[in-house]
């Protein structure tokens, strides 16, 4: 092990996505949508937005319907919580 | 890796005729940083760095030198103010004293770890507490592991120059240097100094290019978290543990000796006055008899030498330049004669001895030279140190030159008790 | 056209598994400070959460320059950033200061105070989740009366916290503004103005920590809600000297009732502990200082 190919002379970091690993691994309960509730699937038009407005980790996109990045998503359930129509849940 | 940049080719050409001011050693070192056309400079007052402080502030407002002049609140925010704005390109300048550079150690630490090339004058000073105003050395040895070269200068003259090279050297090894020089024995005495005009600078002292990149467009990040061991970037590509990143600063100071050098060899072909050394040397070639002093006291102690010399005694000074690195090796071969090494040092390592004097032992053992090494502590606190004393203290160590006692373990002091 | 969820911005700034706690609230707000300013930023970090979230060498989990500085030194860093690219002549560069309560209200108030009366250039971001949450919950300056933390383990917090906000103010600052998390739109647009403004510019984001706190983590936003709907975060912006209420704190104050700060403090383990008379004495000091901002208000 050597890092000779680094040419760094002071830390120097550049950014990626999952820095900290897949910190969908830390989750213990997973967020569920249910799409018939989901306001803007049920719209069908770009609307509410909430759950991806109080995600603290942006693993939430702004898609119809809306998309949940697993990968990622550590779980806090703060989009149960900030949902209005009550479509998401935890299992 | 950046490495060493090459001296621009404009060299050549000598410098203009020289133009003699009389300026104490704090106008020195402000017309240094003026020249080396400082871009921010952070300061504080403390005695008895403040009129350096004052000069650059008046260089500023009226427009003789085009540089951001921050007045903090405080030396560490003085040093945080340097090495943030040298973080994104710019040429930064400070000064302080004593308590102030005590003040700034945290941020000394971080300048040195993350590589940047402040420059900062040091106006040697006493610590407290007692409080005392005047001169010793205790305060830049204090930060000598902060990862800095530490330059001394013994004159007015050598203050602006050093200061001018301080950025030539720091900005090819990305390494911070502090100019040190003593407390109103330079700073507040006048000498005539040749002050070199600016066109001769800007030959001699390339912009300053920066190694780090701050810019929204390539968004780096600079000092997070960084593990003992290696890590792998998103590329793969295995990047430095801590320890290789501290591997690095050692490896910078250990090489940059080299670039002293070369840097002081330019300096002497443009303005005729040569740096090419980590000390000055006085009559060492006969001499079995070297006193080893740094900062102005190397000059006092030349005078004890040809006190000495009317004795009989083949005595010659070596004057420290150059602190850290310490030049063990060009040390050694300097003091190949000698039989008897007297170290003064205007510091001391308590429960040890002075700092000098442990770098010189250092640096002489395994090696060929069977010197006694004595060392006396002398001026602290601003006591007035006579080439006289100096001489005594020679002449009493004079036993060690016939009984080869090697080493004393602690060391004299030159005070009433 | 006011923000919303809808329309804002989908370019994000914090990037997906970063390092903080799950629902951590300085990350969502640091996700629409971030926004607000366009990544036109570079920005100073001390030891804090916000180190976490940057990440470890070599990898960031910020799609923004960043340097990090020594924990008593934020604002004198930002103002060698501010100074160095003025001086290297690259001015359109917003200058962003971020620290915790304890890099703000506690060691860093030198270095912020000594900028903030030199009129310093910089956008100023104390993220409070009132302690020192990084090294596992110590009291700072800015804990409230009655905390448990961990060098308040057994009687709580003595005293009251200090308001920095009113300190920041008495520096004569351009613009002034609280917010919190758990309203990332009223972030969002005070971030927003306040890069239109020069000069020091210090905003407080109320940032629930739920670790530290002792809550659910999916509670995050109900909490930071309750502490404004109990008044004990109140939101507002100064802008040259006009105070104004903001957002829900505005909307409080026109139906003129707050929740007792008893429901906020229940919903916390932290307060676990607290006294009846400390409970009195909360709701004494989130009253007066509620009508001496009603009265300061000059929107309603």
């Amino acid at each position: 092990m050597r890092t000779r190919d680094c040419k760094h002379i002071c830390d120097e970091s550049s950014p990626a996505i999952g820095e900290a690993g897949k910190t969908g691994e830390w989750r213990s309960l997973t967020p569920v949508i249910h799409h018939n509730k989901c306001i803007p699937a049920k719209q069908k038009k770009q609307s509410c937005f909430l759950c991806w407005l109080y995600c603290p980790d942006a693993i939430i996109k702004k898609t119809i319907p809306i998309q949940i990045n697993l990968e990622y998503c550590k779980g806090c359930g703060i989009c149960v919580q900030v949902c209005p129509a009550k479509a998401i849940t935890m299992a | 890796m950046p490495k060493t940049r090459r001296a621009s080719a404009s060299l050549t050409k000598k410098a203009n005729k020289a133009n003699i001011r009389l300026l104490d050693g704090n106008q020195a070192a402000a017309e240094g940083a003026k020249l080396s056309r400082v871009q921010v400079i952070a300061a504080y007052p403390i005695t008895p760095q403040t009129p350096v402080t004052e000069a650059l502030s008046e260089f500023a407002e009226r427009g003789d030198l085009k540089a951001e002049y921050v007045a903090v609140e405080s030396e560490h925010s003085a040093m945080a103010v340097c090495t943030s704005a040298s973080m994104v390109g710019a040429r930064t300048f400070t000064a302080t004293s004593a308590h102030g550079l005590a003040y700034m150690h945290e941020m000394l630490h971080w300048a040195a770890g993350a590589r940047l090339p402040v420059v900062l004058a040091c106006v040697n000073r006493a610590i407290g507490a007692p409080w005392n105003v005047l001169n010793d050395q205790q305060d830049s040895i204090s930060q000598r592991d902060t990862g800095w070269i530490q330059i001394y200068a013994r004159n007015n003259q050598e203050i602006l120059d050093s200061i001018i090279q301080a950025y030539k050297i720091a900005e090819s090894v990305y390494v911070p240097v502090m100019v040190c020089f003593d407390g109103y024995v330079l700073s507040h005495t006048e000498m005539p100094v040749d002050v070199p005009s600016q066109e001769d600078v800007d030959r001699f002292l390339p912009p300053y290019k920066p190694h780090t990149i701050l810019d929204p467009a390539n968004p780096k990040n600079y000092n997070l978290v960084t593990l003992a061991d290696p890590r792998a970037n998103a590329d793969g590509v295995l990047c430095h543990g801590y320890m290789e990143l501290r591997y690095l600063l050692q490896e910078a100071l250990q090489n940059s000796a080299e670039t002293i050098i070369k840097v002081g060899q330019e300096f002497g072909e443009l303005f005729g006055r040569n740096y090419a050394n980590m000390f000055w040397k006085d009559n060492l070639d006969d001499a079995d008899i070297v006193i080893v002093a740094m900062g102005s006291l190397a000059m006092e102690a030349k005078v004890a030498m040809g006190m000495l010399r009317e004795d009989g005694l083949k005595v010659g000074v070596l004057g420290l330049r150059m602190f850290r690195p310490f030049p063990k090796a060009a040390l050694v071969k300097a003091l190949e004669k000698a039989r008897l090494i007297v170290v003064f040092d205007k510091n001391i390592s308590y429960g040890s001895e002075g700092a000098t004097s442990s770098e010189i032992k250092s640096a002489l053992y395994g090696s060929q030279i069977k010197a006694a090494v004595r060392n006396f502590i002398v001026g602290l606190g601003g006591r007035d140190i006579k080439a006289r004393e100096l001489a005594d203290a020679v002449r009493k160590s004079l036993p060690s030159l016939k009984t080869g006692a090697l080493n004393i373990e602690y060391p004299e002091w030159i005070c009433y008790i | 056209m006011k923000v919303n969820a809808v329309n804002l911005t989908e370019t994000e700034y914090v990037l997906p598994g970063n390092r903080t706690c799950p629902g951590c609230a300085l990350t969502l707000a640091y996700r629409h400070i971030l926004k607000a300013l366009d990544g036109q930023v570079i920005v100073t970090v001390p030891a804090s959460c916000l180190t976490v979230l940057h990440g470890m060498y070599p990898i960031t989990s910020v799609n923004v320059p960043c340097v990090n500085t020594p924990f008593a030194s934020t604002g004198a860093s930002a103002t060698g950033l501010v100074a160095g690219l003025r001086a290297t002549g690259r001015k359109e560069i917003t200058v962003l200061a971020m620290a915790g309560d304890g890099g703000t209200h506690d060691i860093g108030i030198q270095s912020l105070s000594g900028a903030a009366e030199r009129q310093e250039d910089f956008i100023y971001i104390c993220y409070d989740n009132e302690g020192y949450m990084n090294t596992g919950n110590q009291r700072s300056g800015s804990t409230p009366l009655g905390a448990i933390t961990g060098t308040t383990p057994i009687l709580g917090k003595r005293q009251n916290p200090k308001d920095i906000a009113a300190i920041m103010e008495a520096h004569c600052l351009p613009y002034i503004a609280t917010s919190n998390s758990s309203y990332p739109l009223d972030l969002y647009e005070k971030v927003r103005k306040a890069k239109e403004i020069k000069g020091t510019r210090f905003i407080h984001v109320f940032a629930p920590c739920a670790p530290g706190w002792q809550f659910p983590y999916s509670d995050t936003i109900k909490i930071g809600q309750l502490a404004v709907e109990t008044g004990l975060v109140v939101l507002y912006e100064v802008e040259n000297g006009i105070f104004r209420l903001t957002s829900a704190s505005e909307s409080l104050a026109r139906k003129g009732n707050l929740k007792p700060v008893r429901e906020y403090l229940a919903k916390q383990g932290r307060f676990k502990n607290i006294a009846e008379e400390q409970i009195s004495q909360l709701q004494d000091w989130v009253n007066t200082r509620w009508e001496c901002y009603i009265d300061r208000a000059t929107n309603f």
